[in-house]
């Protein structure tokens, strides 16, 4: 009895603490004025996988419950640092950009004049801007970088508190996939050397899984799904690469086992190959998490655009969709895994590529040589750029 | 195409961020889960061993106790065996003295019993022809009495005399 009273005082006590936070940080924004607006999928959509200065929870009617975030901007060399709830204030004009004519914010702060045009800050005057703004994804990275800190140091933690015996809790869960990782992606790409990468490795594998996750749940951010955050990592897996390259790695761009005559195509094409690897990552999860994303924004769009036409019409429309919608999240919770697990193994098999030695016995010696039996060599080796 | 465009500032906090989380997380997480794994593998790989050992010990020791069981279970039969023999051996002994000493004592027995009969018949013999004289004494006595029967004799003497 006074066990579940204490239980329950503490959960009132958590969701009250939840609740003053919520009040605390969330601002009901105003109308925009933009009543009977008619619902535009690409809009609803587009508006859900790109980045944010707030993050947008719902909306009742037209109160707006978000959470304003912090924006840094450097303008000219000097930071100007404001939170996001200042635009919600802010005069809409309209102006032409690039070409058409958008709604945008108009935000004076001392002599910079901002203007916010699809959640992005521009602006006026010919001056210099860096937005360092946390937005919606930095905000989603921290957190996601905050949950994997204290879940990897619950794990650690396993291995002090049952040292010498068999894991437990949180450490049970994770160890498989650590060993998988290591056991199955690190070793057979990289031998004895795969301590050196497995950091690595495991900090990709699991960042980009947490983070398709967390992008899966219901207002979260579509991190993974960004086109900067890929591109950082395949970033860093093209420079750890390069890198740690050894000379078998150069010498087989730059003196291919080709004939002589070839090396005009042959050179170009491995010079392209260096830099097609990192972007066939970036693009892949880019691609993959962002289509999951849309596909599922689809699938509830059709609800909204068929109950416009009929409100019964949306109902029975929004059976099949959620039903849909159900299917393809638990696909996306695949896909989550899936892509975390292909981008880390094709970066494991990138630094494998380039530490490999002796890719061709008496490659550097004899090339001149031997042409024929090496080009022969060179087909039968299918795997050697993968 | 906004999509498609990557943002300065979102590069910027990645890059940051994930550098950091590299390095964090080797420090506090990949190295010391590493390091446990790696203990666990070698204390289990151990553990195996040893077990290993001590089960080809066990089993060589038993293969031991089987020689010194059937070692003893042979050195049983054989003192049974022979225990067994020596009994025999001492029941028969015994058996066929005290025959032969029965028949020893028999043999005397009868012998003793031949010698006595004959000592006794000899007795009765004698006896007998004492009892004979003195029964015919006696009848002589009886019968020769009177003059009448010493007549009598004399007559019937006389007469078979005559008939020859």
């Amino acid at each position: 009895m006074c066990k579940s009273f204490t239980k329950r005082a503490r959960k009132a006590l958590t969701t009250s603490l939840l609740a003053t936070f919520f009040v605390f940080f969330t601002i009901p924004t105003q109308a925009s004025g933009e009543e009977g607006k008619e619902f535009s999928p690409g809009e609803m959509i587009l508006h859900h996988i790109a980045d944010s200065h707030e993050w947008h929870f719902f909306s009742i009617g037209n109160l707006h419950i978000s959470l304003p975030l912090p924006v840094i901007l450097i303008v000219d060399g000097k930071i100007d640092i404001f939170l996001s709830s200042e635009f919600h204030h802010a005069k809409i004009v309209e102006i032409t950009h690039e070409g058409e004519k958008v709604k945008a914010k108009k935000l004076v702060r001392g002599e910079n004049t901002y203007l916010l045009i699809h959640d992005k800050i521009k602006v006026e005057g010919d001056k210099m801007l860096i937005d360092l703004s946390i937005t919606k994804n930095v905000t989603s990275l921290f957190l996601s970088v905050i949950l994997m800190f204290w879940v990897f140091t619950s794990v650690a933690k396993g291995y002090k508190v049952n040292a010498g015996k068999p894991p437990k809790g949180i450490q049970a869960f994770f160890e498989p996939i650590i060993v998988y990782i290591r056991d199955e992606i690190a070793i057979p790409a990289l031998g004895d050397k795969h301590e050196k990468y497995l950091p690595y490795l495991l900090t990709l594998f699991f960042f980009i899984w947490f983070n398709n996750l967390l992008g899966l749940m219901p207002g979260g951010a579509n991190l993974t799904g960004n086109i900067a955050v890929t591109m950082t990592l395949a970033v860093l897996t093209f420079l750890i690469t390069t890198f740690t390259a050894k000379k078998a790695y150069w010498s087989h761009i730059f003196t291919p086992p080709v004939p002589l005559p070839l090396y005009i195509i042959m050179i170009p094409v491995e010079i392209i190959g260096i830099f097609t690897k990192p972007f066939s990552l970036m693009v892949r999860l880019f691609a993959n998490i962002t289509a999951g994303h849309t596909i599922i924004l689809s699938l509830l769009a059709l609800i909204f655009i068929f109950g416009q036409m009929n409100v019964a019409l949306g109902f029975g429309v929004g059976i099949f969709s959620v039903a849909f919608a159900v299917a393809m999240n638990m696909l996306e919770l695949f896909v989550a895994i899936l892509q975390a697990y292909v981008f880390t193994l094709l970066s494991a098999m990138y630094f494998a590529n380039a530490i490999e030695e002796h890719h061709h016995e008496g490659h550097e010696h004899e090339h001149h040589h031997a042409h024929n039996e090496e080009v022969k060599e060179y087909v039968k080796t299918p795997i050697h750029n993968y | 195409m906004d999509l498609i465009k990557p943002e300065f500032g979102l590069i910027f906090w990645q890059t940051v961020t994930f550098l950091v989380v590299v390095f964090v997380l080797s420090r506090v997480a990949w190295k010391p889960i590493i390091n446990g794994l790696k203990e666990r593998e070698k204390s289990i790989a151990e553990a195996l061993e040893k077990a290993e050992q001590a089960r080809k010990e066990v089993a060589l020791s038993q293969a031991n106790n089987e020689k010194l069981l059937e070692e003893a279970r042979i050195e049983r039969d054989k003192i049974i065996r022979l225990a067994q023999k020596a009994a025999d051996d001492f029941r028969n002994e015994a058996c066929n003295k005290a025959s032969a000493e029965a028949a020893k004592i028999i043999e005397e027995a009868k012998k003793a019993i031949e010698t006595e009969k004959q000592q006794a018949l000899a007795q009765i013999k004698t006896q007998i022809a004492t009892l004979s004289i003195e029964i015919a004494e006696k009848l002589l006595k009886q019968q020769l009495e009177n003059p009448e029967k010493q007549k009598q004799l004399v007559e019937n003497l006389i007469k078979n005399l005559e008939l020859n």
